[in-house]
């Protein structure tokens, strides 16, 4: 039965549909799992065991009677704690938020359940999102499973590491400036931001509203391509969310054919800060294309050199605003409410305590941005600078269908080293940026180890807004080329937990 | 400052020329909230109007309410402004425990309507022009009362309710240009200026506008200059000011106020200010010094709204008559001079006497009695005309009752007085306290026959042809039935029985 948990969610759902195993049995293997080694990666903050078989048993019940399931049904999955879920714990990582359960489901979670999809829980991430590495979590780091003592990147740490310590065949998280591909790219898993405004917001606590994107996670491109397919889509709670058809992007998975295609290397990401290992990696992958029949060219990008400062000026300024209602009257954390002190005193007691130090540097750095005086200099030049990033990508795209990078400059780093170095953290994000700045797709598959610390490397795809069905064109058939060389996917090469 | 410090009103306007600033907040009648689908019903048990949005819930967002932005560009367009083309919801933030957000969604640079006027009249008939900078949508807050302290606010309090039913229903805020040349005018000019942005809400069916439910409030920002300057002085903002007479009286305190504390060579402090209903003064609320920083930016969480040219003009086709023009209309169609329909709109009757004759009381009936006994009790009691215990179809049964012939003029005003005191319906009136004129031409015979050989004098009189004495009789007539009878009736039957003719 140890199988099961290394089943693709496609061969899962084949095998649950066909009868050959219930979704009950596959739950309870990979919660079997998590117990086995969730001590030592620390990958959930809460697993919903009777939620999770419950989901399952209906979804057993349905095929039972006969009913039609879905493409991921009975499939269970690890959901980024940022995502309400009704009854169950939702803390986003924060100590602000911890005890509070919501009263309902986020349209993702609903998607989720309505596809018969089994939710295993809840997983770690740096606290609101904010982080590279999953240690700006208030309830302890998550653990790489290529290595534990190294970062599972941020800040969907937690739903990355599930799914390369089998944990789960499936995860959830949300990019809002690499969250879901740098984590992705230094587990050796696969993770796409889709289009900004393609996944519902409603119900993603929100970091960077206008940034904040979620997406799926998986081992293999079909997997990804599966779970975007029964998340995407408009919603009418979310008013940025796009009222158009959904890019096909499982049909985009299966062609595994790149002939013809234009790819766009861009020459900004390269250079100083660039792991040697993780260029090597990158440049294989770039020959490997060419073999494969796509036009390869080089682009150039300048704004993007823009993009990080720009970045950390509109997100904070968002988030400063945004977490302005966890002002302990309504819900989570309340401290110092002694019937002695004011609400106010109580507000400020309760966001010392309850929002940890990357948090509250975000927040004060925002809320400078935004303040009378400097917002023009701030704000306002930061606004100008996504406006260059977007023309830049539409020059590029002008000539390419695809733009390719490195998903982050270097492989996952030990837990610690960059703690205490916010701007060294920041890096991390150099390549994911730009994509979220101008709301296009974005996708982060394996492309090998690199040779010095043998540990995974990202290759980044971004396509235009909408045309998420070229990430997977192109990932399929990059996958499938890689696996071929290799006779078997990367993550068989991880270290036993 | 107490009352007895203020510079006498007349001494003060004779040395300072105050500018005011007007901003009025109306909660629109849409049945839900401006980004939920929550109900607006007033009301309700506490918190039981509320969903994640409204409650300001991790994860939840806005959706804005395609009418409420509607009844924004109505009023827009009845305000004579420019509507944008383009135009954003902004984030206003502060922190304060009825806000669920810590934020406002509102609007900040870019306003759904700008630009333009209402033409307001004055007691005298004068027309009087207020410039309009803008009109914006934004969310209305929870509301938060304060237990245990002596006056519910705040200070002394032991701890705090909040109701959130209340947050999120949409408002639109108008706000006014600097009103300069209104002189000793200026409070005046505020009161007509809110009591014809009241009448035109009303009349564009947004909200129903009532002050004294919060659902139009309105904060009184003034500053004097020296006579003859340009340069604007500090001004004082007075916050939620609920009724038109406390807007006048509002600006009043504050020109004597302000005039007082310049003549002393004080400094007015920028600051809100709290208005007193029972003794027509303010006091201190809230400094506002540069500090104050909301530190706007566009609300990523809703897209732009851009109104299509048509879409606006279809609006500006579909506004109903506004009250100016109905003013005029009914002023002809009622046949008043302009000194008695400005003492109709001065007692705040058109509504009323509308109504009524909308009930199928003649116009003059229906003028008689609200600019008359109803006025005449409104004013006694300081109360609005509208707000008395009486409504407009039960004024118009009275004149029907009285045209019928089944309630004289005399019986009406009892009846009147009766629905008043809340005794009920005209009808059930008239029928408890046995109010009917005596019709019956039989019972008013014996009664007419009784007054003419109990009077035989006067009798004599009409015989011979002084049918002025008729009076005499009519009276004693109108004693013996206690005035039930139809007067005129009494006359014509005494007069055949007495073989005159009128």
């Amino acid at each position: 039965m140890t199988d099961l948990i290394r089943y693709t969610a496609a061969e899962t759902a084949a095998a649950i549909a066909t009868g050959e195993v219930s979704a009950a049995e596959v739950t309870q293997a990979h919660l079997d799992r998590i117990d086995a080694v969730d001590k030592k990666v620390n990958a959930f903050l809460h697993v919903d065991t009777e939620g999770a078989l419950a989901a399952a048993r209906a979804v057993d019940a349905k095929r039972a009677k006969g009913e039609e399931l879905g493409p991921l049904a009975g499939v269970p999955l690890a959901l980024k704690d940022v995502f309400t879920t009704k009854g169950v714990p939702t803390t986003c990582g924060s100590k602000i938020l911890e005890g509070w359960i919501p009263p309902y489901d986020a349209t993702l979670t609903s998607r989720l359940k309505d596809a018969g999809v089994v939710i295993l829980g809840k997983t770690n991430m740096d606290e609101f999102a904010m982080g590279s590495s999953t240690e700006n979590s208030a309830y302890g780091a998550t653990g790489n499973p290529w290595d534990l003592s190294r970062i599972p990147g941020g800040s969907g740490g937690g739903s990355a590491a599930a799914l390369a310590a089998f944990e789960a065949p499936l995860a959830i998280g949300t990019d809002t400036g690499g969250s879901i591909r740098q984590p992705g790219a230094v587990t050796g898993t696969v993770g796409v931001k889709p289009t900004y405004g393609s996944v519902s917001r409603y119900g993603l606590v929100a970091f960077s509203s206008s940034l904040d994107q979620g997406g799926p996670c998986a081992r293999t491109v079909l997997d990804a391509a599966l779970l975007h397919e029964a998340i995407a889509g408009y919603d009418p709670m979310d008013s940025t969310s796009i009222n158009a058809p959904v890019p096909a992007v499982v049909e985009a998975a299966k062609l595994r054919d790149v002939r013809g295609m234009r790819i766009g290397v861009v020459k900004e990401f390269a250079g100083e800060g660039y792991q040697a290992g993780v260029m090597q990696r990158f440049n294989e992958s770039v020959e490997l294309l060419r073999e494969l029949g796509a036009e390869v060219v080089e682009v150039s990008c300048p704004s993007f050199t823009l993009a990080l400062p720009a970045y950390y000026l509109i997100a904070p300024s968002e988030a400063s605003s945004n977490l302005a209602r966890f002002d302990a009257m309504r819900y989570g954390l309340r401290v110092g409410d002694d019937g002695t002190r004011s609400a106010e005193d109580v507000t400020a007691l309760t966001r010392e305590a309850g929002f940890g130090p990357e948090v509250k540097r975000r927040i004060i750095l925002g809320t400078y941005a935004l303040s009378s005086g400097y917002y023009d200099a701030y704000y306002g030049s930061a606004q100008k600078v996504r406006t260059l990033i977007s023309r830049d990508f539409d020059a590029a795209f002008a000539g390419v269908d695809v733009l390719i990078s490195p998903t982050t400059p270097t492989t996952a780093f030990p837990i610690g080293e960059r703690a205490d170095d916010p701007m060294a953290m920041y890096l991390a994000d150099l390549c994911t940026i730009p994509s979220n700045l101008a709301g296009n797709a974005a996708m982060s598959l394996p492309c090998g180890l690199a040779p010095e610390d043998n540990l995974p490397v990202g290759l980044q795809i971004i396509a235009p807004a909408m045309a998420d069905d070229r990430l997977y064109r192109v990932g399929g058939a990059v996958e499938a080329a890689l696996n071929d060389k290799w006779g078997h996917p990367l993550l068989e090469e991880a270290p036993a937990l | 400052m107490s009352v007895e410090n203020l510079v006498p009103y007349e001494e003060a306007l004779a040395s300072y020329d105050p500018v005011m600033g007007l901003e009025v907040h109306v909660e629109l009648g849409t049945k839900t909230k401006m980004f939920c689908g929550c109900s607006t019903e007033l009301g309700a048990e506490p918190n039981t109007q509320t969903c994640p949005t409204c409650l300001g819930l991790p994860g939840s967002l806005p959706v804005v309410n395609a009418i409420g932005v509607e009844s924004a560009i109505k009023i827009g367009l009845a305000l004579n402004c420019e509507i944008a083309e383009w135009c954003r919801f902004a984030r206003k933030n502060y922190f304060y425990p009825d806000m669920p957000k810590n934020f406002q969604t509102s609007q900040y640079d870019e306003p759904i309507a700008f630009n333009g006027y209402l033409d307001v009249q004055l007691e005298d008939g004068e027309t009087f022009r207020v410039e309009i900078e803008r009109a914006h949508m934004e969310e209305d807050t929870g509301k938060s009362s304060h237990v245990g302290g002596a006056t519910g606010r705040i200070h002394g309090a032991t701890h705090s309710l909040l109701d959130y039913n209340r947050a999120g229903i949409p408002l639109i805020e108008i706000v006014t240009k600097p009103i300069e040349g209104a002189g000793s005018r200026a409070p005046e000019v505020a009161k007509a200026y809110v009591a014809e942005l009241r009448e035109l809400i009303k009349a564009l069916g947004v909200s129903e506008a009532r002050m004294d439910k919060g659902q139009m409030r309105c904060d009184v920002n003034l500053s004097l200059r020296p006579n003859g300057t340009e340069k604007f002085g500090t001004r004082s903002e007075t916050k939620n000011v609920n009724s038109l007479r406390s807007v006048e009286r509002a600006a009043r305190f504050e020109i004597q106020r302000h005039a007082a504390l310049l003549n002393d060579g004080r400094t007015v402090v920028q600051e809100t200010r709290h208005f007193h209903e029972d003794n027509g003064t303010t006091t201190s609320g809230r400094i506002k010094d540069n500090a104050e920083d909301y530190r706007y930016f566009p609300e990523p969480d809703l897209v732009p709204i851009a109104p299509s040219r048509e879409w606006v003009e279809e609006l500006r086709a579909g506004l109903p008559e506004l009250p100016r023009v109905r003013r005029a209309r009914l002023q002809a169609e009622w046949d008043l001079s302009d000194k008695d329909m400005q003492s109709v709109l001065n007692a705040g009757a058109v509504e009323p006497i509308q109504l009524t004759i909308a009930a199928g009381a003649p116009a003059d009936q229906a003028r008689k009695w609200w600019m008359g006994e109803l006025a005449r009790r409104a004013n006694e009691t300081g109360t609005d005309l509208a707000e008395q215990p009486i409504t407009p179809v039960q004024v118009a049964r009275v004149c029907t009752l009285v045209a019928e012939g089944k309630l004289n003029d005399k019986l009406a005003r009892q009846v009147i007085e009766a629905v008043l005191a809340g005794e009920g319906e005209p009808d059930a009136v008239v029928e408890q306290r046995g109010l009917a004129v005596v019709s019956d031409d039989s019972a008013l015979g014996a009664a007419v026959d009784q007054a003419i050989a109990e009077n035989e004098a006067i009798a004599a009189k009409i015989r011979d042809g002084k049918v002025a004495a008729v009076g005499a009789l009519v009276g004693a007539v109108m004693k013996a039935t206690r005035g039930q009878a139809d007067a005129a009736r009494v006359k014509d039957l005494i007069l055949e029985r007495l073989g005159v003719q009128a």
